[in-house]
């Protein structure tokens, strides 16, 4: 299962599964969701979403920058930033899982 | 914005729905993206951006305190990457600029 791309069809069917809307219907809902996580994020609102994560809009003034290629020094113009910080259950959540499944698939080292 | 405003703006743009199913939504949505990151995958959303999951190798760190020098397990930690389109949407007078 590991090292596949989810999009917006796997959440949809998450959706159809388990609130029992209609496919058309769970796809649509998905696209709400995410279009108004967006919007708010687009407005300059923090977008806390508790046990998962929060969005954060941050301003950035203009700094000198440089091209990596030519050393050539380049303004970069003031811009707005998005930040994630995913919550603690989130990074528990993955860190278990895994941990878990490294352990699974090597036996710890003989040192540990 | 919170988790019970967002569904409130759902719920207010699908009148036919119960409250009690916009959050299910909701929360279904957020739950499918946490269980694919935790069983290594990543999750792409065009025009939002995608979540990923980076692994951090174990190093020797430093208590800044002590200076003592520590083990620091390996880690795996989420990671979003903001998609274009919402970079664009951030930023509309950069729009023709190059990321």
């Amino acid at each position: 299962m590991a090292g596949k791309t989810v999009t917006r069809a796997d959440l949809a069917e998450s959706v159809f599964r388990k609130v029992g809307l209609s496919r058309t219907e769970s796809a649509e809902l998905v696209e709400t969701v995410i279009d108004e996580i967006c919007n708010a994020i687009v407005r300059g609102e923090m977008v806390k979403l508790s046990s998962f994560a929060t969005f954060q809009v941050r301003a950035k003034n203009e700094r000198i920058g440089r091209n990596p290629k030519t050393g050539e020094e380049v303004p970069i113009s003031p811009r707005r930033v998005m930040t994630f910080k995913a919550s603690n259950v989130l990074k528990q959540r993955i860190l278990k899982a895994h941990t878990a499944r490294k352990a699974k698939q090597k036996p710890p080292s003989p040192v540990a | 914005m919170i988790k019970s405003e967002l569904v409130q703006i759902v719920a207010a743009r699908n009148p036919h729905l119960y409250h009690r199913d916009v959050e299910n939504i909701v929360n279904a949505v957020l739950d499918e993206i946490t269980d694919a990151l935790a069983g290594g995958n990543r999750v792409e959303l065009r025009g939002f951006g995608a979540f990923s999951v980076k692994n951090r190798p174990s190093r020797s760190g430093r208590n800044p305190r002590t200076g003592e020098s520590v083990f620091v397990e390996e880690k795996w930690v989420p990671f979003f990457k903001t998609g274009k389109e919402l970079r664009e949407r951030l930023n509309p007078d950069l729009a023709d600029e190059e990321d």
